[in-house]
């Protein structure tokens, strides 16, 4: 597969990261019902790994899905207006923003529970010899849920093409990883012989150059793979929460993943990607807004039958 | 003369012959063991490919089968003990239940857990249980209780192969060994079966007076409660009529409804605990039906563990006298 050029990954990293700003800057204006967990900062992640699905890959995320379901091709306006709680939103209004199915792409707001599932996922491709592969996204909170080792264990057994990406945003909610990771991240997979690379980086290019080996393998049906990438999320964990050090959002910012590939680009190009994401987003919103809302009409009972 | 285990066992062969999307699941599961219970003894040796042994992880492997349901495979997990259920209620009820309808009807989870509950053992607090209650409502999951009135194995092959939606398929201990009643040996007894996918029993007395009371219970206490029901004819007088539901959750009480419509005295029996349980929710549903002049009283697993000395799990649980003590009560309520 040939690299997404350079515009192309800076883009894909600004709809997100634009998307993720409106979503907070409307927020106030009452346009949303519940919470949102954004992904700005993380842009590059789910833009530089995703750069490698193939068509009728799997990809499943979590709480924090909104970045994977735009890097996977998702619609910005069925997202937003998903959010808004419309008729016309990714799942009717019923999934809001943790609970996302679109083609091949599954969240679920349960951490680690939607581990497992990708790899029973993984398992049917392999049961039905077909070549696609699971991306299996999680956080480093979520390697605090014992059922993602039964997972380790069950995909390592088996030989599923599944690869497991831990975003690392070195939070989980508000606990540190020095308080709630015990060990390297890496171990944690190495232990059930599960192949592993690391990156700390931010760099749309450089991380999705470091994860051509652990996609080999996959897709070479060695089995799973894991990729870790120490990162490191801008905003608060969801909405107004936000109890980390100023300071050292303000460090980790200098490492922001747009300025950084920005810069590979010329000014008129950047400029010409600019207006037209905002064109986009602005689109998205105002079509989300003037769809209808979902109607209660519209609900059913699960089995056809009232519980 | 089939037993209940042979019926599964054979129904799990007919869903594994009948369509290749069909993958057995469980620890344990391979010959030549054949599963705990040997409910899925055989299989693994003409199926090797769709049998398949895993790791002592329930939530683990009930989760690979969700992922399994939904990219379009028939899944069938074995959960080796249905006190181990608890295990895997996070994938039950947030991933399995949840992702067609959170989806907006985009997907299907054909899944089925299958698991014995049930005690009578000795097996102690924590492998006795009948947990089911604690799973009984919860939207988008079905379960399902296999009886002795009717063929375990097609109840089983229904929720596999015919069910686009999660079924948790609920044994007994005790009904592994017990026969798979013919309704002509029932001689004692006037059987009707609903034509629901997942059936509905009413059992009366051949040949009785009109039904004074309506007894309901379902898996092995159904079989208590037809003995009690016998004895309350033969040794009381009192006429009862026994309703056995398969399709537990979503609640199918319109058989039931009807019953206690005209006797409008109701008791139900289970052997899970008592408080918060079947019976209460049943009873409810009853009364909101049928209006005032019910009466209602439930026979249940003491509220509390249940323990393993032969004679303390007898107190604990319920047996025939306590549904005839309890029938008798209800009789004579005015």
């Amino acid at each position: 597969m040939s690299r997404p050029d350079n515009a192309a990954f800076y883009r894909r990293m600004l709809r997100i990261r634009r998307f993720e700003e409106t979503v907070l800057d409307l927020f106030p204006r009452g346009l949303f019902y519940g919470t949102t967990h954004t992904y700005i900062g993380q842009e590059a992640n789910a833009v530089g790994v995703l750069a490698w699905l193939r068509e009728g890959d799997i990809v499943v995320s979590n709480h924090r899905c909104h970045g994977h379901f735009l890097a996977y091709g998702g619609s910005m306006r069925s997202l937003a207006a998903e959010l808004m709680g419309r008729s016309t939103g990714v799942c009717g209004g019923r999934g809001g923003s943790q609970h996302i199915q679109w083609r091949d792409f599954y969240a679920n707001g349960i951490l680690g529970g939607t581990v497992p599932m990708a790899a029973g996922m993984a398992s049917t491709e392999k049961l039905k010899e077909g070549d696609k592969m699971v991306f299996s996204f999680m956080g480093d909170g979520t390697l605090g849920e014992g059922v993602v080792y039964e997972t380790l264990n069950i995909a390592a057994l088996g030989a599923f093409p599944i690869l497991f990406i831990v975003e690392n945003n070195r939070y989980a909610q508000s606990t540190p990883t020095r308080l709630n990771l015990a060990g390297e991240i890496p171990d944690r997979f190495k232990a059930f012989g599960i192949p592993v690379e690391s990156i700390d980086s931010t760099d749309v290019v450089e991380i999705h150059e470091a994860i051509e080996p652990m996609l080999k393998y996959v897709r070479e049906k060695n089995g799973p793979a894991a990729f870790v990438v120490h990162t490191y999320r801008f905003a608060p964990h969801s909405k107004g929460d936000d109890s980390r050090d100023p300071e050292e959002i303000a460090r980790y910012r200098t490492k922001d993943p747009l300025p950084i590939q920005a810069e590979r680009l010329e000014e008129a190009n950047q400029r010409e990607i600019q207006e037209s994401v905002e064109m986009e987003v602005a689109d998205a919103f105002e079509q989300a807004e003037s769809d209808p809302a979902a109607e209660p009409a519209s609900l059913t009972s699960p089995l056809g039958k009232s519980q | 003369m089939t037993t209940i285990l042979e019926s599964l066992n054979r129904g799990l062969r007919t869903c594994l012959e009948e369509s290749d999307r069909v993958y057995v699941i469980g620890e344990d599961v391979l010959d030549p063991y054949g599963g705990a219970f040997k409910v899925t003894r055989g299989l693994s040796t003409d199926y090797p490919e769709h049998v398949i042994t895993t790791p002592v992880s329930e939530a683990g492997i009930v989760g690979v089968g969700v992922g399994m349901a939904l990219r379009g495979l028939f899944p069938v997990i074995e959960i080796m003990f249905g006190d181990f259920i608890s295990l895997t209620v996070d994938q039950l009820i947030n991933h399995a239940a949840k992702f067609r309808w959170m989806s907006n009807d985009q997907v299907r989870v054909p899944l089925v857990v299958r698991t014995p509950m049930g005690g009578r053992r000795g097996y102690g607090p924590t492998h006795s249980q009948s947990l089911e209650k604690h799973l009984l409502g919860a939207p988008g999951l079905r379960v399902v209780a296999a009886t002795a009135l009717g063929d375990a194995g097609e109840l089983l092959r229904k929720a596999v192969l015919e069910d686009e939606d999660p079924v948790l398929f609920l044994e007994h201990k005790v009904l592994y060994a017990k026969p798979i009643i013919a309704h002509d040996e029932l001689s004692d007894f006037e059987v009707d079966v609903s034509d629901d996918p997942y059936p509905t029993y009413r059992l009366r007395i051949a040949g009785a007076p009109t039904p004074v009371i309506t007894l309901t219970a379902y898996g092995y206490s159904a079989e208590l409660a037809r003995e009690a029901v016998k004895r309350l004819a033969y040794e009381h007088e009192i006429f009862s009529d026994l309703i056995v539901p398969t399709h537990l959750s979503p609640f199918e009480l319109s058989d039931l409804f009807s019953a206690v419509r005209q006797t409008k005295r109701l008791l139900t029996v289970e052997e899970g605990t008592m408080t918060l349980g079947w019976g209460a929710e049943v009873i409810a549903r009853a009364l909101e039906e049928l209006g005032a002049g019910l009466h209602a009283q439930r026979v249940a697993a003491g509220d509390m563990p249940i323990p393993a000395a032969g004679l303390l799990e007898t107190a604990v649980l319920p047996q025939v006298e306590d549904i005839i003590e309890a029938a008798v009560a209800l009789s004579e309520a005015n």
